[in-house]
């Protein structure tokens, strides 16, 4: 062997990592491998995944971190079969996730039709970069409609968490696994590719959790009990028809239940912000100076996007008030709002696509403009 | 009187879908009866492919998955890695297993996973309406080749247990025909010992390639079609144990 | 040795293979279709050795197969019936 690899070789061995304990004080991390720890401590069994950027911290912390903890890492051929273990092992009864970004999110969607037809939960995070087609690494929001309107074939819906901190995103791991288990559908975990590179300082702890139904009908073998199947091919004359209404019934028990918004100086503002995620960070920014400038403005943040939090949007929007939807992208979060809204007040829109990032002063730059235009 | 022959408990007692003379009767019968001989129809979990056998768990009596086409290999990697004490089988004709499903069979055995496959081969794509497969022969005339298969138009016919017993990953590979009696046999005994390696915990993947008769897409009577399987098939699909 | 085979007529699709494999030709397919429109396989007079070819190949595994080894050959012959399997296989 040659010097180089021996010398590589006790490098790593030197810079053993040190994996973080559960504890309550503050630790600095990036958000990749803060949303790949707090899946193991919520008891993720099994990651498959496949590298692109820019979330490859994550399947390289897994690979690490998994046999760790006596648990299931194997880096896939593909995203197409990455899906498909996820498949696999949520059958068995497993907790088990992927991650990727848009492109191979893509790829997923057949994986995750079949997830949702097969009643199987699961975890996807789709780490957000710039597209359409191979696109760039930068992040970007432009997978809200592939995430939020099913994104593969047929009538389905996946539940849709856009955390906009990494300790957001690290608390919506143990989230997901239990909407995913509770719901028995799969659940996407929305970042980008600003939040899974940032550092912040977290917490990372197992809080209590749901109670969630027993897993009776995964594929553990038969034994002592009649075969279970896990299908998504109804061929009987309604079976399947019969499926999606069961789907839908589902469906309107979590739009009822489960939505998570926030909302910030709503009340008396003449305007009001709509974002998500990353976007959501820097609307803040902009909104505090806008305040200051004693522009009066709100903003609305959707932690779920699916389900949408229309019930609030629309209550704000009773009275006339201006909605600035700002997205990473032409515009699609923004639809959602535009319905919710239904003409009662006017909806704008200010996007950066293709991995632009709008900054706080540009986003400040449109509020003042909404101002002068509206202004009695 | 005494029995020497009947119906394995795990092959269901319903009428099947198949047509008259399909191989895929046949061969579900010899994966029951080795799951019934090798008593582990309670640790066995089976996944159905896209094709014909889709409704396979309507058959076989043990825990079934259906999954998307040619995905069983990733599947059965999803759920032998975070369960190693059961049996995992994946049971898959020529376009699952050789066209959509190439890449995953191909890294299931690259990776050595420890499942056990039974490939249908019967040169045809059944379910769809007698399209071509990558192992349909040369001259064959499918819906998709009504010249029949050239070379220079759409290439050989693929040999897959060739190309997969080139896998360090890949512990047993053998190739059997349901063409008579005596076939039928040999391949009940493939499939068994294809088993009883996972069940001893080999470290790898195994894979039965069946040839089968698809005696509607052949356009020729069932015990014509077993006639074919020996006479041209085996030409280009050599029987045998390979590796293992 | 004797043998006997029973075959559930009614889930018979008449593929014929059967009748191609029985050493002694004791298999012929019904001049009477059965309820889903098939013409089953069914025992002729000749001799069973209860080999068991017949069950092998059949795909709907709907063939029992007994045997009695006390040397007496059981025979069943049915008035009207068709004796000859050769004419079967043309058909089929």
């Amino acid at each position: 062997m040659s010097t180089a690899v021996n010398t590589m070789k006790k490098k790593n061995a030197a810079q053993k990592y040190q994996a973080p304990t559960k504890t309550d004080t503050r630790i600095l991390m990036c958000g990749n491998e803060a949303l790949a720890e707090a899946a193991i401590i919520a008891g993720c069994d099994a990651y498959f995944g496949y590298p692109i950027t820019p979330q490859n911290e994550v399947t390289a912390y897994m690979s690490r971190r998994m046999p760790e903890e006596g648990r299931v890492f194997v880096q896939s051929e593909s995203e197409l079969a990455a899906i498909n273990m996820v498949f696999g092992a949520s059958a068995t009864g497993k907790r088990t996730m992927t991650s990727s970004s848009s492109p191979g999110v893509s790829l997923m969607q057949e994986g995750i039709s079949y997830l949702a037809g097969a009643e199987l939960p699961a975890v996807i995070v789709n780490v957000m970069r710039g597209g359409p087609g191979l696109g760039n690494i930068a992040p970007s929001q432009a997978d809200y409609f592939q995430a939020t309107r099913g994104g593969g074939h047929g009538d389905y819906r996946t539940i849709v968490l856009g955390p906009s901190s990494v300790q957001e995103l690290a608390n919506c791991m143990q989230l997901a696994f239990e909407l995913a288990d509770q719901y028995q559908m799969p659940v996407i975990v929305l970042a980008d590719g600003i939040l899974g590179q940032m550092m912040e300082p977290i917490v990372l702890e197992k809080r209590p959790g749901r109670k969630l139904p027993p897993k009776d009908w995964a594929l553990t073998g038969a034994k002592g009990r009649p075969q279970n199947i896990v299908r998504s091919l109804w061929l009987a004359e309604g079976a399947l028809e019969q499926l999606n209404y069961k789907l839908r019934t589902r469906y309107e028990q979590i739009q009822k239940n489960e939505v998570l918004c926030e909302q910030y100086e709503v009340d008396d503002a003449d305007i009001v912000v709509v974002a998500y995620g990353v976007a959501a960070r820097i609307v803040r920014g902009a909104v505090t100076k806008a305040r200051e400038e004693g522009i009066k403005v709100g903003w609305i943040r959707p932690v779920t996007l699916w389900p949408f939090p229309a019930e609030q949007i629309s209550k704000a929007a009773d009275e006339f008030r201006i909605f600035l939807t700002v997205e990473l992208s032409m515009g699609q979060m923004v639809e959602d709002v535009k319905l919710a809204v239904a003409g009662k007040s006017p909806v704008v829109f200010y996007g950066r696509p293709g991995g632009g990032v709008p900054t706080v002063d540009e986003i400040l730059d449109k509020i003042r403009q909404l101002t002068t235009k509206h202004s009695t | 009187m005494k029995t020497v022959f009947k119906r394995t408990p795990t092959y269901k007692d319903v009428p099947t879908h198949y047509c008259p003379g399909c191989g895929h009767g046949i061969a579900h019968r010899l994966v029951a009866e080795t799951i019934d001989e090798l008593d582990i129809r309670d640790r066995t979990i089976g996944i159905a492919p896209v094709g014909c056998a889709v409704l396979e768990y309507d058959y076989i009596d043990v825990d079934m998955i259906e999954v998307a086409h040619g995905r069983a290999p990733a599947v059965a990697t999803g759920m032998k890695r975070t369960n190693p004490d059961k049996i995992i089988f994946s049971y898959q004709g020529d376009g699952d297993l050789a066209s959509i499903g190439a890449g995953e069979i191909l890294h299931a055995g690259h990776r050595g996973e420890h499942i056990t496959v039974i490939f249908i081969n019967n040169a045809v794509y059944g379910m769809t309406g007698g399209q071509m497969a990558p192992t349909t022969m040369l001259n064959q005339v499918t819906a998709t080749t009504p010249r029949g298969r050239t070379p220079a138009e759409q290439g050989y016919p693929l040999q897959v247990s060739e190309l997969l017993a080139v896998l360090p990953g890949t512990i047993y590979i053998e190739r059997c025909a349901l063409s008579g009696p005596a076939g039928v046999r040999k391949t009940k005994k493939a499939i068994r010992h294809a088993f009883e390696l996972q069940l001893n915990g080999a470290e790898g993947m195994s894979l039965v390639e069946v040839l089968s008769p698809c005696p509607t897409y052949w356009r020729m009577s069932p015990t014509v079609a077993m006639k074919w399987i020996e006479e041209e098939m085996i030409k280009v699909f050599p029987l045998g144990r390979l590796k293992g | 040795m004797a043998g006997k085979i029973i075959i559930d007529a009614e889930r018979c699709k008449g593929c014929g293979l059967c009748v191609a494999v029985c050493p002694k030709n004791s298999i012929i397919i019904s001049k009477t279709s059965n309820k889903n429109g098939y013409f089953p396989a069914e025992k002729n007079d000749n001799e069973c050795t209860g080999c068991a070819m017949c069950a092998i190949v059949c795909p709907e595994a709907i063939i029992e197969v007994l045997q009695d080894d006390s040397g007496k050959v059981e025979i069943t012959i049915e008035p009207g019936q068709d004796r000859n399997p050769k004419q079967i296989e043309e058909k089929t």
